[in-house]
């Protein structure tokens, strides 16, 4: 199989009006980890949430190649057959549908008809993906993330991921409201899918999830585009000095979108 | 709108040879001879924010005669034997063909412990002595309005059961009502009886196959002695054509328990009236409801928990799925009796609007006559999230399917409560049908 590229070109979003996204360009290829980060009020949730397709957000100029397709032409669940997946900062909790029924839905609509998991394979796979997650097994049972604490919603989340295996995952603070050892189980889930078909991109607010989840290359977010690239390093830097080293040395005043020209 | 014909054509005589030539006992007859009577003089029922007056209440073939004969398993029609689970020892099963009993399947079980399970036409000619203790007496009065006294007068099908104390039935009692003659009027009498400490789950089916005209005027009375326990499912799935006026009413005595479990899928003008009275203390109601309104169908539905026995408790849950022109209004009353101390009312009615032409009216209502109760009431009437949707098609299910799935899920609590899995996938068939 050849290696998956996502490849984000010149991209605008705006959200009731106001442009948040500006011009950003970006791309993964299979076996990457990219992270973004930035401080709050930057565009970085808009990202994830924009190339998803949630009715919210209107993207105004640009593409998004998931292999060469514009996977902005498509419809939400068309993004995720064809191989995207976003992990969630907010979940919603879906009242009567069990966590199991919505995964096995979900992987049999991606497999197509007449190709469906078997129901033993299906549950062997579910069991031994939430056990790494350190999941209680009555959680296959329970309402999709009806009355889940925060952490058991990311666990949640990533347990999707494992399940659905797919090209691209976009995680959206998927680290925020986790104590140490859920941020550890979270990034082994994630460090297990590492391979060259798969690409990861990041999104968080702290460095911590990049002590266990080691990414390829770290890029800073501000006024909603990329200002600054780097490795690894990058993110221990930030951890150590904040932003305002970058903003300096980009002669930035106010990091944030959609502020500055109600400033000026 | 068709043409109602609004004569009432039976009198004292047409009832009294009707009831003569099913061989009823002489109280039963005097009973109906009664509400011909008063069927003259009253009134239709006035439900809150519907308009009945129009509804077709009288126009129907009324005694569909011809005996049928008892029918294998085999020979059920297909929409009827869907509704039957995989035939089973333990299994208790009456189905009733225009009100006339076609197919039984009893277990010696059912027989051993004493449990009377039969259609009111032999209950009446072979148990009349017990059922008379119970017929319209507690929950329904013959004289309420218009229905009640039709009801009795022309009452041409339904069941007894009578469980008696500390008989546990294990197995469900599972009935089904079908009309096959298009025009035939379902008038089915239900009396549920289960005696002290006596525990039963009984389950009916009502189904009919045309959009012709036709009434259905259906009464339940269920009976809770002390301590008795009675689980109580309906599916009903009228057609069109049919105007229903459905009463089920529950009488709980001391620290007796019914739980209601009702998937109310008629297509056709539907007024329900689904009341508990709640009379020694320690009693406690549980109400569960859903439906589905579609087309033009217009629905009222009262869920009415009364509590006159102190530390009584009454839940309320009720949902409900609108969409096309559809109208319904819920009325979910608690009503807590002066004395009724430390009694506790709950109700939740949440609807889900699928259309900006329906209309669904949710009306959470407390009456609260003694201080120290606790009751509390929550209503919502709105649309399927977005957010919802965004997350389910995010995972790749496609629009039509993550609408689905929300809408199951917000029946899901009344549709699991059933208690035959046969039951529970044809009403999940039903719900599919009506919300696509």
């Amino acid at each position: 199989m050849a290696t998956p590229t996502l490849k984000i070109e010149n991209l605008h979003v705006e959200v009731e009006g106001t442009e948040i996204i500006k011009d950003f360009n970006l791309e993964i290829k299979g076996g990457e980890i990219h992270a973004i980060m930035g401080p709050n009020g930057t565009g970085k949730s808009t990202l994830a949430s924009a190339i998803m397709g949630h009715p919210k957000y209107t993207v105004t100029q640009g593409k998004v190649l998931l292999d060469g397709e514009n996977i902005l032409d498509m419809d939400v669940d068309e993004r995720a057959k064809a191989g995207l997946f976003l992990g969630m900062q907010y979940p919603s909790e879906i009242s009567g549908v069990t966590n199991s029924d919505f995964l096995r839905s979900a992987i049999n609509t991606k497999r197509g008809e007449g190709n469906e998991i078997s129901l033993m394979k299906f549950i062997r796979k579910m069991d031994e993906k939430m056990e790494q997650l350190e999941m209680d097994p009555s959680f296959a049972q329970r309402y999709l993330n009806e009355g889940f604490s925060g952490g058991e919603k990311k666990r949640n989340e990533i347990l999707q991921l494992l399940m659905l295996e797919p090209k691209f995952a976009i995680l959206d603070e998927i680290d925020s409201g986790l104590d140490i050892d859920a941020l550890k189980v979270v990034a082994n889930g994630v460090n297990s899918m590492r391979n060259p078909e798969f690409g990861c991109l990041i999104i968080t607010h702290y460095q911590r999830l990049l002590n266990y989840i080691t990414p390829d290359q770290v890029h800073v977010i501000m006024q909603g585009r990329i200002v600054k690239s780097g490795g690894a390093e990058l993110a221990e830097r930030l951890e150590n000095e904040g932003y305002d080293w970058i903003k300096e040395e980009l002669g930035i005043e106010n990091e944030k979108v959609g502020e500055q020209e109600q400033e000026a | 709108m068709m043409s109602v014909d609004t004569k009432w054509t039976f009198d004292e005589k047409y009832v009294k040879e009707y009831s003569q030539r099913r061989g009823e006992p002489e109280w039963l007859t005097e009973e109906r001879l009664l509400a011909v009577r008063l069927a003259e003089k009253l009134e239709l029922p006035k439900p809150e924010k519907t308009n009945i007056k129009t509804w077709n209440f009288t126009s129907f073939k009324h005694d569909v005669t011809g005996d049928y004969g008892e029918l294998k398993r085999e020979e059920l029609p297909e929409e009827v034997r869907v509704l039957l689970d995989r035939a089973s020892e333990g299994e208790n099963i009456l189905v009733l063909r225009d009100g006339k009993l076609v197919y039984r399947s009893i277990s010696e079980r059912l027989k051993e412990q004493g449990v009377l399970f039969v259609d009111i036409e032999t209950a009446a000619k072979e148990h009349g002595d017990l059922l008379k203790q119970y017929f319209m007496s507690h929950a329904v009065d013959v004289d309420e309005n218009k229905l009640t006294a039709h009801h009795v007068a022309l009452m041409n099908g339904g069941v007894f059961v009578y469980v008696p104390k500390n008989v546990e039935m294990e197995e469900p009692l599972q009935t089904i009502y079908w009309q096959e003659d298009p025009e035939a009027a379902i008038f089915n009498h239900v009396t549920v009886v289960a005696e002290d400490n006596s525990q039963v789950t009984y389950l009916e089916n009502y189904v009919s196959f045309s959009e012709q005209d036709a009434v259905a005027n259906i009464i339940s009375e269920v009976y809770a002695k002390p301590g008795a326990n009675i689980s109580y499912g309906g599916v009903d799935h009228f057609e069109k054509g049919m105007t229903t006026s459905v009463i089920r009413r529950g009488y709980a005595e001391k620290d007796a328990t019914i739980k209601w479990a009702l998937g109310q899928m008629n297509e056709g003008n539907t007024l329900s009236d689904n009341t508990t009275i709640l009379k020694g203390d320690g009693a406690n109601a549980d109400a569960k409801a859903v439906s589905v309104g579609r087309g033009k169908q217009s629905q009222n539905f009262l869920t009415h928990i009364v509590h006159h026995g102190k530390h009584t408790d009454g839940q309320i849950l009720t949902h409900a799925v609108m969409k096309d022109e559809a109208s319904s209004i819920f009325n979910g009353v608690s009503k807590i009796e002066k004395g009724a101390t430390k009694s506790n009312g709950e109700q939740t009615e949440r609807v889900l609007m699928l259309s900006e032409r329906a209309r669904g009216d949710a009306n959470p209502i407390l009456l609260i006559d003694e201080d120290d109760v606790t009751a509390g009431h929550a209503a919502s009437v709105g649309q399927i999230d977005p957010m919802q949707m965004f997350y389910l098609m995010s995972r790749g299910i496609s629009e039509k399917e993550a609408e689905r799935l929300i809408i199951h899920g917000f029946l899901a609590p009344v549709v699991d409560q059933l208690p035959l899995q046969a039951v529970r996938e044809r009403l999940t068939e039903v719900i599919e049908r009506k919300v696509q």
